[in-house]
C-alpha cells in the first residue's frame, strides 16, 4: 500500500457511493440480508437505517484505529481481522446501548442489529476505504454514502417485491430467483452511471 | 519480531474490546431486581431483571407451557402482560391473533424483564408443579405404542382434571426440551401418572420415553389443559380416538365411571389392523359393569388373518351409523390425526353437536 492520499472531494465520494458505485449493486456486498429482509418496505427501511448508522460509525472507528494504531506500528497486515472484531464489538455495544436508553428505537431496529454483524457491506466499506487511500472525511463520506446507497437499493427492491406479489411470476422464477434477476437488472441500470464520478 | 508484535497487538485489541463490552454489559444491561405482579397482586415475585419473562416465572416455580425451550417457535407460552412488557415484537406476531393482541397476550419467552411487570396467569397454570418421578412400568401395547407409568416422588401427589396433559422433559443435543403428553391414568390415581406413547421415528420425546427402563428417574411439569368436562349425568359422552389417540380417552372414561357409573358413553377407536388394537379387553370388561358404556373399535384395513367381525372402514363412518341425531345433549372429545378430527367433526355437526361441545387434540 502506498501512502498517497486520494484527492477526491468527500462530496463526490458521497454522491458516488450512493449512485455510481453503489456498494450493493456494483460490488454485490451485503447480498444475504438484502435478499432476506426485502419483502416489505417497512422492514427494508429499518434495516437500511441500522446499516447507515453502523457503517458511518465503524468506518470512523476503523479509520482511526488503522491510521493511528496500525500504520505507525507497521501492522497493517492485521487490518482484516481487527476490522471484523471492531465491527462485531461495536454492534454488540450499540445493541446494549439502544436497548437501555431507547426501547422504542430498540424495538424498531433490535432484530436487525445482530444481522448487521455479518453484513459484508459493513466490512466492505471499512476495507475499501483503506485500499482507496481515503482520508478521514473521505472515509466518513464513503461510509455515509455506502450506507445510503445500500438502503436505497434494498428499499427499491422491497418496493418492487411488494408490487410483485400481484404479478404473475412463472413458477420456476418464484421466490429468490426472480429477486436475483431483478437485482441484476437494477445493477445494470446503475451501471449506466458508472464512470461519471471517479472515486 | 514482527510476528510476536502482531500477535500481541491483536490480542491486546481483542481483549480490550471484550473488556469494554463486559463493562458496558454490567453497566447497561443491569436492570436490578424487578417485580412480577401476578393476577393483580395475588402473587408478587422478585426476579433478576434482564432475563425473559418465561425464565423469570420458571425461577419462581410458575411453569408456563413451552415446548421449544424459549426460542419463540412453539407459541405455547402465551400469557397476558398488562403492564411493563414493551411493544409486541416481530418474533411474536406470527403466534398472536389480533384479538389476543388487544388483550395484551404475549409470548412469555420473548418478553424481556426490564422493569416491574404486571401479568395475568390463569389459575390453572399457578397449580402447575415440577414433578420428580421414577418409571414404575413400561408395557408394549402394539409394535410401536407403549404404556408408561411413573410413580411420583416429589411432590408425591398430582391433582389434575379430566383430559389434562403433562410436559415431559427429554434430553436433546441442544439441551433439555419439553414435550406434551396426555395423561392416561384416571384423575383419582393421584400417586401415579400414566402415558400412552407412540414411537415416532426421530422424535425426541417419544424416543426418550420408549427407551426408559423401570426405575429410571424422570422430570415433568403439569397438569396443563383447559378441557372442561361436562359433569351433567344426562349429557352423553362421545370419545373418538385414532392411532395413538387413546391416552385422554382412558383418562376420561375411567375417571368418569368412578363417579357416575350409569352415565352413557360411547368410545369409538379407529386403527388399521388387529395388530394395532389395544385396551379392547379392558374396555369390554368395563362395558360389562357399566351397561351404558358402548365400545366400538373399527379397523380401516383389516387383514384376512385378523378374522375381524367388528366394524370396518374409517371410524367416522361407524360413528355416523351408530349415533342418531335425536337431540340428546352430548359432549365429544376427539384425539387423533388431523384428517380424522376433520371427518369426525363434520359427522358430529350433522348429529346436532355445536362447536363448543366438540373438543379435540390433534397430533
Amino acid at each position: 500500500m502506498t501512502d498517497v492520499m486520494s484527492d477526491v472531494s468527500p462530496w463526490a465520494i458521497l454522491i458516488a457511493a450512493i449512485f455510481t458505485s453503489n456498494i450493493l449493486l456494483t460490488n454485490f456486498l451485503g447480498m444475504c440480508s438484502f435478499l432476506a429482509c426485502s419483502r416489505q418496505v417497512g422492514t427494508a427501511v429499518g434495516l437500511g437505517t441500522a446499516v447507515i448508522f453502523v457503517m458511518v460509525c465503524t468506518t470512523a472507528i476503523n479509520w482511526c484505529i488503522y491510521t493511528y494504531a496500525l500504520v505507525p506500528q507497521e501492522l497493517d497486515h492485521l487490518w482484516f481481522i481487527i476490522a471484523i472484531a471492531v465491527i462485531a464489538a461495536f454492534v454488540q455495544f450499540v445493541e446494549m446501548f439502544v436497548e437501555r436508553f431507547s426501547p422504542k428505537l430498540y424495538h424498531a431496529l433490535g432484530i436487525f442489529l445482530p444481522l448487521i454483524t455479518v453484513n459484508c457491506a459493513i466490512l466492505g466499506a471499512s476495507l475499501l476505504m483503506i485500499t482507496r487511500h481515503y482520508g478521514f472525511w473521505q472515509s466518513m463520506a464513503f461510509g455515509l454514502g455506502g450506507g445510503l446507497g445500500w438502503m436505497l437499493a434494498i428499499v427499491l427492491i422491497a418496493g418492487l417485491r411488494q408490487k410483485m406479489t400481484y404479478s404473475d411470476v412463472p413458477q420456476p422464477f418464484k421466490g429468490v430467483a426472480i429477486v436475483m434477476i431483478i437485482t441484476g437488472i437494477m445493477a445494470m441500470i446503475f451501471m449506466g452511471f458508472a464512470g461519471m464520478v471517479k472515486i | 519480531m514482527i510476528f510476536l508484535w502482531s500477535i500481541l497487538v491483536l490480542v491486546l485489541i481483542v481483549v480490550g474490546l471484550a473488556l469494554l463490552l463486559t463493562v458496558a454489559e454490567s453497566v447497561l444491561v443491569n436492570y436490578g431486581i424487578c417485580i412480577i405482579d401476578v393476577n393483580a397482586s395475588e402473587k408478587s415475585l422478585e426476579v433478576e431483571g434482564g432475563q425473559s419473562l418465561l425464565s423469570g416465572l420458571v425461577e419462581s416455580k410458575i411453569f408456563i407451557p413451552s415446548a421449544c425451550g424459549g426460542q419463540g417457535t412453539c407459541g405455547f407460552c402465551k400469557i397476558e402482560v398488562l403492564d411493563g412488557g414493551g411493544p409486541i415484537l416481530p418474533t411474536e406476531t406470527p403466534y398472536i391473533s389480533r384479538a389476543e393482541r388487544r388483550d395484551g397476550v404475549r409470548l412469555a419467552c420473548q418478553v424481556k424483564i426490564r422493569e416491574n411487570i404486571k401479568v395475568k396467569i390463569p389459575a390453572d397454570l399457578l397449580n402447575v408443579k415440577l414433578f420428580n418421578a421414577t418409571v414404575k412400568s413400561t408395557t408394549p401395547m402394539t409394535n410401536n405404542i407403549k404404556e408408561i407409568r411413573f410413580s411420583l416422588i416429589e411432590p408425591s401427589e398430582i391433582f389434575s382434571r379430566v383430559g389434562q396433559y403433562i410436559q415431559i422433559q427429554a434430553p436433546s443435543p441442544d439441551g433439555p426440551v419439553f414435550r406434551a403428553y396426555s395423561i392416561s391414568s384416571a384423575v383419582y390415581e393421584t400417586n401415579e401418572v400414566e402415558l400412552v406413547v407412540r414411537l415416532i421415528p426421530g422424535g425426541i420425546g417419544s424416543t426418550y420415553l420408549h427407551n426408559l427402563e423401570v426405575g429410571d428417574p424422570v422430570e415433568f411439569t403439569g397438569p396443563y389443559g383447559d378441557f372442561i368436562f361436562d359433569e351433567d349425568p344426562e349429557t352423553e359422552l362421545i370419545c373418538v380416538g385414532g392411532g395413538a389417540g387413546m391416552a385422554p380417552m382412558k383418562n376420561i372414561i375411567k375417571s368418569m365411571y368412578k363417579e357416575q357409573p350409569d352415565r352413557t358413553c360411547w368410545l369409538f377407536f379407529g386403527c388399521r389392523a388387529k395388530d394395532d388394537i389395544f385396551y379392547l379387553e379392558m374396555y369390554e370388561e368395563m362395558a360389562k359393569q357399566h351397561p351404558n358404556f358402548h365400545v366400538v373399535y373399527g379397523l380401516s384395513d383389516p387383514q384376512p388373518e385378523d378374522n375381524w367381525e367388528g366394524e370396518t372402514g374409517f371410524i367416522h363412518l361407524s360413528l355416523d351409523k351408530m349415533i342418531e341425531a335425536d337431540g340428546t345433549k352430548r359432549q365429544a372429545f376427539l384425539c387423533g390425526p388431523p384428517p380424522m378430527i376433520d371427518a369426525v367433526t363434520r359427522v358430529l355437526q350433522t348429529k346436532g353437536l355445536a362447536d363448543d361441545e366438540i373438543f379435540y387434540d390433534e397430533f
